[in-house]
């Protein structure tokens, strides 16, 4: 085609991005690479490989080594090397590094961008503009926090060694999330990318050597799930961060089960794009481009749930379908491309797959007319209609350039849709009224919402949701958290059960003279057990001192439906509850005497000292409740993101057997001020300290179902708890076992769990018996952003 | 009325816009959202680019979309002709003909100036089918008399322009008296007659976005054949952010009338690799009809110097020296 052609056709035309610099970085490895352990390259010691390939062309790219259990010893055994050095190399030490490897990411900038686009897929303009920029921003940003963390983040340190797991949609981008957090903290890192996109992390090996990164601080080791599940499971890791499926999240949930190793989890979604009807539609269909054909759509916080008012909806529906025939689909390396290549046939065709199964359910396809490239994994911009909430294709992440789309008729509407899914990332509101977008906003379940955007990341805002999408945060101050831990913790014992006494026969003198049941506490009224039968709660001698019920999976069932009644507790405001919690401790210090001669019955210790430092605890809840504030992130925009403290919902707590009253009070009143509800599993043994505080709640204006009390068998109950898909987060003390137990059964919904690993505190110390580290657990960070502008 | 196959394939002129009555909610309605506005013009100049051949038949194109202006006090019928000489050969031949695009008939779209030059103009252009525009109604602030405006258009279509580009009263646009502004652009459309009224909406001095989509709702509701945005003379001109506004504005009114209006972005566009993204702006919210001077239209004076250095790189390989292509 001639100039004259063009001049009157007035297409784009072709406009390739050379892949020159990546082929001679491949060359000069010669195709094949080996695994980057302890600063050098080393052959897998099994020789097993697999190849890497270009799905917009099928080219195949290099060998891959894939790592066994030698090899993952081998970077285990280097990076625990490396650690200690890398720590006491003190902040300024590891900024200054981290500056550098910010630095050569940018000095590498076009081949990091070429590279990626060729392993993965993603069109160019996307790993030039986006991946790229952000991953030297993330090292950048956490050069500075190394700097800072002596002052900053006093009284923490490193975990030790992080095994880091991440997917194939934004290699090197996820590769900088992980990394820049573990190092500037003091971590060292094995670092395992996806099989399908290993390329940018080898390069980035290659950096760390030319950096003088010292050996073993960062180990990449490459290979498929076999490799994943090396890393999840080695007992020479401290941490383990995993970015990727909900499905594979749930294995990884539960191989880590008891192994003592902290974990953060970033999965799957089905965001919402809520559209009201006084949106900018133009911008908001601009925005839809940018979440749902945004790396093909394989990104876990996309946009692909479409929400719009009724009454617009077929104007806006038209309107989009004018926006997407000018998508342009095709080679990851051509400049004016919008819509790469998909990273693999198997994932192609599970997006098919689920479109076709969309179909099936009754909903509309619809597909602009250009055609797709002839050859390589190219699946079209994809819009369903008329799909109802119950369709497979509402529920289920398709990780492809597929939008479905919903209508909503009010405010609460859009909500209940919003949040009527098992996920809980992200999500778009589209408004120009401010009261309704904020409104909107702080309803949604989730870790992120973009107020009139999309996709919007900064390394100085957390990044991460709750439910099946995980927990745990990347980025930002509360991202930092992941990877430290408090210098407290060191002083931690092993946890030792509590002594039981064997039951003698006799009453014990403690004993009310006439017969009084403790029952369990649900929902603000007394409750029978459901199974009919009770519990024996012996003074230290073995004599019995009263009965307590003996909870059972309904009595779990049925607080958890109170905690679940009482969500208006969490929009309470934090004086209120503060005024609460201290009218708990007046009411609390009027009792004393009796709650110290209770306590005194059941363990022979002395109460007195355990019940002035829970009234203690309960101020220092109180003063906490109004304080816990959150932070307005700087993030390069004009606009603010607000990274807010909620709460995690309905907590699960299982109380230690020592300590009844104190125990239980440092767990509870924590979770509370924060605005959660609680199902409480007090102390096995002396549960009676637990019952009699429940005539304490009811004089002191806690609402019904704010706190449930169910006694029984701690880790039976445990576990029943852990299984509930209603509660949100559980907190377990008690044996390494039983914290196994519960951490296993938690992969159901993915719920947050925080045990004490089989250590026990001191929980009179008041800098480890209560909180930031409570106040931490009984909270998740939503990150709200907010551009603005007339 | 034309369609747009039609004016896919350049068969024919868009017909003109009639406009229609004011329709005060349709002006309610305009939600414009800037942040989202600029994330979108921030990222499209990454998101699609021209090479090679492309580059330079897209170069050709932004050519025929000149409004090759000069407005200035010192304006002389010797500096007019010699700027009507350019826009009748804007590139030279061996550069076409290196090109492969000899056969084509490149040309400005038009010559802009003032009224006092518009004889000069017509004189230097006859025969070339290159029309003259004047701006007028007041040009740049609009603060003479309505009646003095009016007669200024009359008495500059009576001179042979047959393009007038009209400015807006911005105190209209600035106290939302949609109505004062319609009626006046309504007036100045009925003075222009046959002439195509482009009408400029100051668009640096309208304060906000959403007033930039309104008051280009209004113009085009009162039959403005093209909306233009700015003077040249304000201390911002032409935007992308301001431009995307009103092409979404020229694409709803299109939506719902059916009519096509035009677009001049004017002021401070003056790098060939400008005019690239503007045009890809075009294309990729209004389409291919847009690619052609009966609809869009640059308003640059030193923008063809640049785009002809540029094309001589593309025809020879060599960067270009601005004294080797004649003046305008």
């Amino acid at each position: 085609m001639g100039v004259a052609e063009i001049f009157e056709s007035m297409e784009y035309g072709p406009a390739p991005e050379s892949d020159a610099p990546a082929r001679d970085w491949l060359a000069k490895h010669g195709g094949a690479f080996g695994l980057f352990i302890g600063g050098t390259w080393a052959e897998a010691q099994s020789g097993e490989a697999f190849e890497t390939v270009n799905p917009a062309t099928g080219e195949v790219l290099a060998r891959i080594a894939q790592a066994g259990a030698a090899d993952i010893d081998a970077a285990v055994a280097a990076a625990r090397r490396a650690q200690p050095g890398w720590n006491r190399l003190g902040g300024h030490g590891r900024a200054r590094h981290l500056y550098a490897l910010a630095r050569l990411v940018q000095k590498h900038a076009r081949l990091f961008a070429v590279l990626e686009s060729m392993d993965n897929g993603k069109p160019l303009r996307e790993s030039r503009d986006i991946d790229v920029p952000l991953a030297a921003r993330h090292f950048y940003h956490h050069a500075g926090w190394a700097q800072l963390m002596e002052n900053e983040l006093r009284g923490y340190g490193p975990l030790g060694v992080a095994g880091q797991i991440i997917p194939w949609n934004f290699p090197l981008l996820m590769l900088a999330w992980k990394l820049a957090p573990a190092l500037a903290t003091g971590n060292t890192v094995i670092l395992k990318p996806a099989e399908f996109t290993s390329l940018t992390a080898l390069l980035f090996a290659d950096l760390c050597r030319e950096a003088g990164l010292p050996k073993g601080v960062v180990n990449i080791v490459t290979g498929d799930g076999r490799t994943g599940e090396l890393v999840a499971r080695h007992d020479g890791i401290d941490k383990i961060a995993f970015t990727g499926s909900t499905e594979v999240g749930r294995l990884v949930r539960a191989a880590t089960a008891g192994s003592g190793k902290a974990l953060t989890l970033e999965l799957g979604g089905k965001s919402p794009f809520i559209v009201f009807d006084d949106a900018d539609f133009d911008s908001a269909i601009e925005g839809l481009v940018d979440a749902i054909w945004f790396n093909q759509g394989e990104v876990c916080c996309a946009g692909s749930r479409l929400l719009v008012q009724e009454g617009v909806a077929e104007a806006f529906l038209a309107k989009l379908r004018g926006r997407m025939e000018t998508l342009r689909v095709g080679d990851s390396l051509d400049k004016s491309v919008d819509i790469g290549a998909v990273v693999a046939p198997v994932q192609k065709e599970r997006i098919l797959e689920l479109v076709a199964r969309g179909v099936e359910d009754g909903a509309e396809l619809w597909q602009p007319d250009a055609a797709l490239p002839a050859h390589g994994c190219f699946v079209a911009p994809t819009l369903l209609t008329g799909v109802e909430p119950s369709a497979v294709v509402a529920q289920e992440e398709i990780f492809g350039p597929v939008l479905v789309s919903m209508t909503f008729r009010t405010p609460a509407e859009a909500v209940a849709l919003a949040n009527n899914t098992r996920y809980g990332l992200a999500a778009s509101v589209w408004s120009e009224n401010i009261n309704l977008a904020l409104d909107i906003a702080a309803q949604l379940r989730c870790g992120v919402v973009w107020v009139n955007a999309t996709n919007l990341f900064d390394a100085a805002a957390g990044f991460g949701g709750c439910r099946a999408s995980g927990f745990g945060r990347e980025g930002g101050r509360e991202g930092l958290f992941e990877y430290v831990r408090p210098d407290y913790a060191k002083t931690f014992r092993p946890y030792v059960p509590a002594r039981r006494a064997v039951e003698s026969g006799a009453v014990s003198k403690a004993a009310a003279p006439l017969d009084r049941t403790a029952k369990m506490y649900i929902g603000g009224k007394q409750a029978r057990p459901d199974g009919g039968t009770s519990r024996a709660v012996l003074d230290p001698k073995g004599g019995l001192i009263a009965h307590v019920g003996d909870g059972n999976r309904k009595d779990i069932r049925n607080a958890v439906e109170a905690a679940r009644a009482a969500e208006s507790w969490g929009r309470t405001s934090g004086h209120l509850r503060a005024q609460i919690l201290y009218y708990i401790a007046e009411n609390l210090a009027a009792r004393d005497g009796e709650f110290a001669g209770r306590i005194a019955a059941m363990t022979g210790a002395e109460g007195a000292a355990e019940v002035a430092a829970s009234i203690r605890r309960l101020f220092s809840c109180a003063a906490w409740a109004d304080k816990y504030d959150g932070a307005v992130h700087g993030v390069p925009l004009r606009g603010v993101a607000m990274a807010m403290r909620e709460p995690a919902g309905v907590i699960g707590i299982c109380c230690p057997e020592h300590l009844p009253l104190l125990g239980f009070v440092s767990l509870v009143a924590p979770a509370v001020a924060m605005g959660n509800r609680v199902v409480a599993v007090p102390s096995e043994i002396h549960p009676l300290a637990a019952t009699d505080f429940y005539q304490v709640l009811d004089t002191s204006d806690v609402p019904g179902g704010v706190v449930n009390i169910v006694t029984g068998s701690r880790d039976a109950l445990a576990r029943t708890l852990a299984d509930h898909d209603e509660v949100d987060s559980i907190w377990y003390v008690g044996t390494t076992e039983g914290g196994a137990a519960v951490e296993r059964a938690a992969a159901g919904n993915l719920k947050r769990v925080w045990t004490n690993t089989g250590l026990q505190r001191d929980w009179f110390d008041p800098e480890q018996g209560e909180g930031e580290e409570f106040l931490r657990h009984a909270t998740h960070v939503k990150n709200v952003w907010i551009p603005y502008g007339e | 009325m034309t369609t747009v196959t039609e004016l896919h394939t350049g068969a024919a002129e868009p017909g003109r816009n009639p406009g229609l009555a004011l329709d005060l909610d349709w002006i309610d309605s305009v939600r414009v959202n800037r942040s989202a506005v600029e994330r979108r013009t921030a990222t499209l100049p990454g998101r699609r680019t021209v090479k090679k051949d492309w580059q330079a038949a897209w170069l050709l194109k932004a050519i025929t979309c000149i409004d090759l202006t000069t407005l200035a006090g010192d304006d002389t019928p010797g500096r007019v002709r010699r700027l009507c000489a350019k826009a009748r050969q804007p590139v030279r031949s061996d550069i076409l003909e290196a090109l492969g695009a000899g056969g084509l008939s490149i040309r400005v779209g038009a010559v802009c100036v003032y009224h006092e030059m518009i004889a000069t103009a017509v004189d230097a252009l006859a025969g070339s089918g290159i029309p003259v525009a004047a701006v007028s109604t007041g040009f740049p602030a609009g603060q003479t008399p309505f009646q003095l405006k009016l007669r200024e258009i009359e008495l500059s279509v009576a001179a042979g322009a047959v393009e007038i580009d009209i400015v807006i009263s911005r105190r209209h646009a600035l106290t939302g008296n949609w109505q004062a502004l319609y009626d006046e652009v309504r007036a100045f459309r009925e003075a222009c007659g046959a002439a195509h009224m482009k009408a400029i909406l100051a668009t640096g001095e309208l304060g906000t976005l959403r007033d930039v989509g309104r008051a280009s709702l209004v113009c085009m509701m009162a039959g403005a054949d093209f909306i233009k945005t700015s003077t040249g003379k304000e201390p911002v001109n032409a935007t992308l952010p301001v431009s995307l506004v009103m092409l979404r504005m020229i694409r709803a009114y299109r939506e719902r009338t059916g009519h096509l209006v035009g677009f001049k972005p004017a002021g401070g566009i003056s790098k060939a690799k400008d005019a690239l993204v503007w045009l890809a702006l075009m294309k990729e919210e209004l389409g291919r009809p847009w690619l052609e001077p009966a609809l869009f239209r640059f308003g640059a004076s030193s923008l063809l110097g640049d785009i002809e250095r540029q094309l001589s790189h593309c025809a020879t390989g060599r960067y270009a020296a601005a004294h080797h292509q004649p003046m305008g």
